[in-house]
């Protein structure tokens, strides 16, 4: 069924489809029409689901971990404030290895107070353990929710389906709504094999001394990158079935590429005809848009860049007193690379701001006229 | 030979309790009543500590170990996950002490208890952060001692009405209960088991460590927490409808705060102050107790 919806609306869909269980939510701008939609959608019994209207974000991951220990398939959503709210039981939900899904629409972090577009809050809670998708299109947001789930439930790991605010969360674009029977049978039923269970009692999270908490860790971050092959596998398994394949992240035009653009989300949507242009005028730039986050494909990464001769990273996330955090890690996975290319650092778009064609073209511009990068932030168009 | 309490223990023996541990007492009882369909969870509390390390656990029924402020709203999603699943006969419990339930908890428990979520939840109250080092709550009386208000400054607020706070949210049962009267506490755990909607227990525990007591005192101790009137046993039905569980005759508060070290600095003119506190609060209750007889009596009928 074809069906022009909103970002927002595409997480609820992807719920629905996914058949969630359990639903835990508070509102915050720019998240609200998730829940809604999803609670119409359970009121007119279109989701068989439990919907447990919480007193904060702090209690809906609660919650959230409550229903999945319980081993119902649970499904969230929030933004910036709430996100950071949530920290500590983010963390604790993937200790206590809870497959949940949570929509996050990026939102920038007050104060100010604000509501548009950056992706810090998120990036603030990379290393909780929740694996993270960076989608690009309405589509891909439904998409990701029920490939999300059939992640999650084979590594026991949370995922978090992150969208821009606005930008995507209040966009409307036709969008290919599945048929429920083939998404069951892509994600069938889950069956906790760790759940509470009166008829095997146990506890979970119990006091763990030096003995057995770090290779608790350890098993945290084998399954981690167990996720990487399984994003691949299952984005793959999704292309046979839906038509849209999906992978760790996406290229655009790399093949002969000597620079590279390197971004995630929206901003990629914005450089794909800059690309374009830029290639009638005879400049070879490529694009890689990183989907998958967390874990970060730094295999691929290094399979991508090694040997080209610049890579430009356009954050929109700021880590203070370092730099952006795409950049970071871009750098990071290539440092022990032979060939590894020199990097420019780009931060664009804080607060909402907007990142159109020529601010694009700015930044393929000053990396095409320097030798070397100087510093690790360069700052697009700040106002004196 | 017909018991009083059941006999079923699910609690084993094994648990890391201090001696005299009116918490470790009173998950025993309440266990005894609430049998093997049960599910628990725990947010940071002696319990915590009593269950066992990893990975031992002492409860004999699932529990999930959660955050200190959360133990409400993790209990409201098990519940939600198990009618989801259909096991809708599963008693879902919350439990927590004075800290997670009087203070860092005290958010999720009224939004779990405003939305009435089928679940119980039990405090176990020893009235301080026993587990941290014995450190104040808004549980801790006037007058006691603690960590954090050491004898020149005694606590001088008075304790935290939870119990009013909850009936304040109509919450269809809550009910005050003690490790020295076991049957009126297994009673109490009987009826929360038998009746939809969130039912709150707030159980008073003695800790001796934190109470500087002997161990062996802990039952007497409790027993004369109510027998003075510091802490009566009373149900709340509908958040509006009081019932004295006993009223016994005043002894003398004297009794009960001598052989604790928490109250030992305590001038007659300040123990005198304080026993006019609780007092008051006892004639309130009576008072309330007298108007609800006739929703009792109309119960009773029925």
């Amino acid at each position: 069924m074809q069906k022009v919806i909103m970002g927002n609306h595409a997480l609820s869909w992807g719920a629905l489809l996914s058949r969630a269980e359990v639903i835990a939510a508070y509102p915050i701008t720019p998240q609200t029409e998730v829940v809604e939609l999803l609670s119409n959608m359970c009121a007119d019994g279109d989701l068989d689901a439990q919907f447990i209207k919480v007193e904060s974000e702090h209690s809906a991951m609660a919650a959230s971990m409550g229903a999945s220990a319980a081993g119902a398939r649970t499904f969230t959503a929030t933004s910036a404030q709430g996100l950071a709210l949530m920290h500590e039981v983010l963390h604790w939900a993937t200790g206590a290895r809870l497959p949940i899904v949570m929509g996050n629409i990026n939102r920038a972090m007050a104060p100010p107070w604000t509501i548009w577009t950056e992706q810090t809050d998120s990036i603030s809670e990379r290393d909780t353990g929740w694996l993270q998708i960076y989608t690009s299109s309405i589509q891909e947001i439904l998409d990701s929710v029920i490939q999300a789930y059939k992640v999650a439930e084979q590594v026991y790991l949370p995922v978090m389906v992150v969208l821009d605010s606005f930008v995507l969360s209040h966009t409307n674009e036709n969008c290919d709504i599945p048929d429920q029977k083939k998404v069951d049978a892509y994600l069938p039923k889950f069956n906790n094999e760790y759940k509470l269970d009166v008829n095997k009692p146990a506890a979970y999270g119990g006091l763990t001394g030096p003995d057995w908490y770090y290779e608790l860790r350890y098993k945290i971050q084998k399954d981690t990158e167990r996720s990487l092959d399984l994003f691949v596998e299952t984005g793959k398994e999704f292309g046979e079935v839906f038509g849209r394949e999906y992978g760790l992240v996406e290229t655009y035009k790399m093949d002969d590429a000597d620079t590279v653009l390197v971004t995630s989300a929206s901003i990629a949507s914005t450089a794909r005809p800059v690309i374009d242009a830029m290639r009638e005028e005879g400049h070879k730039v490529g694009l890689v848009r990183v989907r998958v986050f967390r874990p970060f494909p730094s295999d691929l990464m290094r399979k991508l860049l090694a040997g080209r001769k610049k890579v430009l990273v356009v954050d929109r996330n700021i880590s203070f007193g370092m730099s952006g955090a795409f950049y970071e890690e871009t750098k990071a996975a290539l440092y022990n690379v032979k060939s590894s290319p020199p990097m420019w650092g780009y931060i664009a778009g804080l607060g909402g701001r907007d990142v159109p064609t020529n601010v694009v073209r700015d930044m393929i511009d000053q990396t095409l006229s320097e030798d070397h990068p100087e510093g690790d932030i360069i700052w697009i168009g700040v106002k004196k | 030979m017909k018991y009083t309490i059941p006999e079923q223990e699910i609690m084993c023996s094994g648990h890391k309790a201090c001696q005299g541990c009116g918490a470790a007492l009173a998950m025993r009882y309440a266990l005894k009543e609430l049998g093997p369909r049960t599910m628990m969870t725990f947010p940071a509390c002696c319990w915590s500590v009593i269950d066992g390390p990893f990975p031992y656990s002492s409860v004999g029924v699932p529990l999930f170990h959660t955050a200190f402020e959360t133990a409400a709203v993790v209990a409201s999603g098990i519940r939600a996950g198990l009618d989801a699943r259909g096991e809708e006969d599963v008693n879902v419990v919350a439990w927590a002490g004075d800290g997670g339930t009087f203070d860092i908890g005290i958010q999720a428990l009224s939004g779990t208890t405003e939305r009435n979520d089928n679940i119980i939840y039990v405090c176990y109250d020893n009235e301080a952060y026993m587990n941290t080092g014995v450190q104040r709550s808004s549980s801790t009386p006037w007058g006691a001692v603690t960590t954090t208000t050491p004898p020149r400054h005694f606590k001088k607020e008075r304790k935290k009405d939870m119990m009013a706070i909850l009936a304040a949210h109509s919450i269809p049962y809550t009910a005050s209960a003690s490790v020295a009267y076991p049957e009126d506490f297994i009673k109490k755990v009987k009826y929360a088991k038998s009746i939809k909607g969130t039912k709150f227990l707030h159980i008073f525990a003695s800790c001796p460590p934190g109470w500087r007591s002997a161990p062996e005192l802990s039952v007497e101790l409790a027993r004369l927490a109510v027998q003075t009137h510091v802490f009566p046993l009373y149900e709340i039905h509908e958040g509006r409808y009081y019932k004295m569980s006993m009223n016994p005759k005043k002894k003398d508060i004297r009794e009960y705060l001598k052989p604790q070290g928490r109250f030992r600095h305590l001038t007659e003119e300040q123990v005198a102050h304080m026993e006019k506190m609780y007092d008051e609060k006892y004639e309130w209750l009576l008072d309330l107790a007298e108007r609800s007889k006739p929703y009792f009596e109309a119960k009773k009928e029925k």
